[in-house]
């Protein structure tokens, strides 16, 4: 067969074939996509303590109910809503300080964990499984077991959400000084430079823009993290939380949720107004 | 013609200067930052008391609940009063107890001994009428003798080879009603005013696959599923085949059903809501994206909605839902769905402003539809964008349906949070903290696969 025997006819034949090709593939996703839905949520229904039904109906009633609570409140629902601003600084500070630390620890053990850098490929696999053990591992658990076993008190949380940290910065940094250049370090190795001082000299500053804003992104995550350890007994705002939410305090259950809405969105267009001002940085 | 570009002469002793100065005020900065992390740090540690820790923790209770996450004990219970009873249970389980001695506690009744334990070290309990007499197995060969004295309190006395009486080993604390013995992690001894009770421990999960009162539970695995080709019944009213996977998942210790059940429902919270967020934020995303939507109100409000929808935390949402669903998987499934809706949309819509017209402008010549304009121009181009962030959210909503369990959404987390708070279960806490991991691992090796699969972007 020759080149020449490609014809419309055939290339148009072609085109139908892979068109049914496609439309079979697409046909088949979608089913699949129609039959998890519509199993799981026989299978949720099946297993759920209430119905859906009923839950549909009823999906209004309680922020009806705790809008209807801060307005009784009245103009004392703000009073409310800073009475609680201690314990969200508790929280905060706490999620401050285990991404400090947390970033800190991961950005020196980082230079570990890759290839390019790491003194001998050992080190590399341990440092790399640590890592993803502490990644995969939920905090919840962590903070579980410490809680168990320290008694209530924010210190579980911080243990807990450091660890997590860790693990998580610690492979972002180190695929980022993967794709570092490489030419500063080449040069501070012409000149003699010990291993540590390359590091901090050629490798730091080029990752430095990076690992702020991935700083920033991951206490935003923390910050929700250490409130949902308060909700389960490390204190701060999530304990406060689940006090209220018990006593079914509908004022200071909303003033809550109002004030970690409030922080999560201000973190939230803080750190991305950061980041772009560093990510321009970095592209300039 | 020369021009000249200083007003004066610039020395290599000048340019070098100004360069160091500027070097030493960068190193400045590095310090005073360096510096301001050590000064919160120390301020932190004030602030939280993190010097409390050293006073809460105790290393031996959790070197004992780590112990008990990998390892199993027997306990051994002698009565002073009447010490021809001597009751050997799993666990310390009342319901658990074994019907005849195991191998490792031999019955002498000689009229002196009643019973010899012998731990897994080689070290060896005697059991008497009055005492117990503990030889240690490690090359000191000390001999121990623990009893209840004619005062009714508990003593310990050591003894060397010769039978010279020693000081006690800082492993022995003597206390008023009782004497604690910890010669290893593995080995326990407790006198009471009324009783003595040995632990003895034993590396790895027993009963894992058949409980305690299981037909099979003298099976090993691998023999209890060759029984199910053989012909004989154990249980005449059930085949081999039913009677070996009932007694596994219907396993009274370990829960297997129940627990691989809600592994099962956390996995199915993460993908339906996922799934559902997928399926409700493209749409979406289009109607809110400027070069789709000619109508700014309709822009607008839907902006609005995904910044509600996502700055409402995944948790504050759970709480709302917990109170209109009830506790089960609904909850889970609508806390991820809103959130990651909000989230999706917003992502989306930025990647729908951001497509190249060019190719949408190419579809629009020959005379196409707009509809179709959107469906070959655009959806194209945004679509491994899609895919690669919704399996993203797949992978990081699998974490975050462990903790909505938690939070009251059922599954996995919430089985957990039982185990831990009963507080005397932690082989089963270790059991589900080892799947759990193995879920969020399996998760996110099969979306990095998908990603490569649907997308084809090869990373070396």
């Amino acid at each position: 067969m020759s080149q020449n025997a490609i014809t419309i006819e055939s290339l148009e034949e072609n085109l139908k074939v892979l068109a049914r090709q496609r439309a079979i593939y697409s046909v088949l996703f979608i089913g699949a996509i129609i039959f998890i839905v519509v199993s799981g949520v026989g299978v949720a229904n099946q297993y759920n303590a209430g119905s859906f039904t009923r839950g549909v109906e009823n999906f209004f009633d309680y922020p009806a109910d705790l809008f209807s609570d801060a307005f009784e409140a009245g103009w004392g629902w703000f009073g409310i809503v800073l009475s609680f601003i201690p314990a969200l600084f508790e929280t905060f500070s706490a999620a401050v300080f285990s991404t400090v630390v947390g970033a800190s620890i991961a950005l020196i053990l980082c230079p570990l964990a890759t290839i390019n850098l790491s003194p001998n490929q050992v080190t590399v696999q341990i440092v790399r499984r640590t890592f993803d053990i502490l990644r995969s591992f939920p905090e919840l658990v962590f903070a579980l077991i410490l809680l168990y076993l320290m008694g209530k008190s924010i210190v579980p949380a911080i243990i807990a959400v450091t660890l997590h940290t860790i693990g998580a910065m610690g492979k972002l940094f180190s695929e980022a000084i993967e794709n570092i250049d490489m030419k500063p370090v080449d040069g501070l190795k012409s000149v003699g430079a010990r291993w540590y001082q390359i590091i901090c000299f050629a490798v730091y500053p080029q990752v430095l823009p990076l690992v702020l804003s991935y700083s920033l992104l991951r206490l935003e995550i923390n910050v929700r993290a250490s409130t949902i350890l308060g909700f389960v007994g490390a204190g701060g705002i999530g304990a406060y939380l689940t006090a209220s939410l018990q006593w079914r305090y509908g004022d200071e259950v909303l003033a809550i949720m109002f004030l970690l809405v409030a922080t999560i969105t201000a973190l939230d267009y803080f750190s991305s107004y950061v980041r772009h001002k560093l990510i321009g940085k970095i592209s300039a | 013609m020369s021009i000249a570009v200083y007003d004066r002469e610039v020395s290599f002793q000048e340019i070098y200067q100004s360069v160091e100065k500027k070097a030493h005020y960068q190193k400045l900065i590095t310090l005073v930052s360096i510096g301001a992390i050590l000064l919160y740090f120390v301020f932190s540690i004030i602030q939280f008391d993190l010097g409390s820790i050293s006073r809460k923790w105790s290393p031996e209770r959790a070197s004992r609940l780590f112990l008990d996450t990998y390892a199993h004990k027997d306990h051994v219970v002698m009565n002073w009063k009447d010490t021809s009873k001597i009751s050997v249970n799993f666990e310390g389980d009342y319901r658990y107890q074994y019907p005849s001695f195991p191998e490792w506690l031999e019955r002498i009744g000689d009229g002196k001994d009643i019973a010899i334990l012998t731990f897994n070290s080689g070290s060896k309990a005697i059991f008497r009428d009055d005492k117990i007499i503990f030889e240690q197995s490690k090359s000191e060969d000390r001999k121990f003798i623990f009893g209840i004295g004619n005062n009714g309190k508990p003593y310990a006395e050591a003894y060397d080879n010769d039978g010279n009486e020693k000081d006690l080993p800082n492993w022995i604390r003597v206390t008023e009603s009782k004497v604690e013995v910890r010669p290893s992690l593995y080995e326990r001894i407790q006198i009471y005013k009324r009783k003595v009770e040995v632990h003895r421990y034993e590396f790895g999960w027993k009963y894992f696959w058949f409980d305690f009162f299981s037909p099979l539970k003298d099976y090993s695995l691998p023999e209890a599923l060759s029984l199910i080709f053989s012909n004989e019944r154990i249980e005449p009213d059930k085949t081999n085949f039913e009677l070996v996977f009932s007694e596994i998942s219907d396993n009274e210790q370990w829960m297997h059903g129940t627990v691989l059940f809600s592994i099962l429902e956390t996995l199915l919270m993460a993908v339906l809501g996922t799934l559902l967020a997928s399926l409700l934020g493209l749409p979406l995303a289009f109607l809110a994206a400027y070069n789709i939507t000619p109508f700014k109100f309709v822009r607008f409000s839907l902006r609005r909605l995904f910044d509600m929808l996502r700055g409402i935390d995944m948790i504050i949402w759970c709480l709302i839902f917990v109170r209109s669903f009830g506790p089960g998987l609904f909850t889970g499934i609508f806390a991820i769905a809103f959130t990651d809706t909000g989230t999706l949309g917003k992502l989306m819509s930025e990647a729908i402003e951001n497509a190249d017209n060019k190719q949408q402008e190419g579809v629009k010549s020959t005379g196409a539809s707009t509809i179709l304009q959107h469906r070959f121009g655009i959806i194209p181009q945004i679509m491994p964008v899609f895919i690669s962030q919704s399996l993203y959210y797949l992978e990081s909503n699998t974490r975050g349906a462990v903790i909505l369990g938690a939070m009251g959404a059922g599954g996995i987390g919430l089985q957990l949070l039982g185990a831990i708070r009963t507080g005397n279960d932690f082989e089963n806490v270790g059991y589900m903290a080892v799947l759990i991991v193995l879920l969020v691992t399996v998760m996110d090796q099969m979306s990095a696969f998908l990603r490569r699969f649907l997308i084809g972007i090869e990373k070396n």
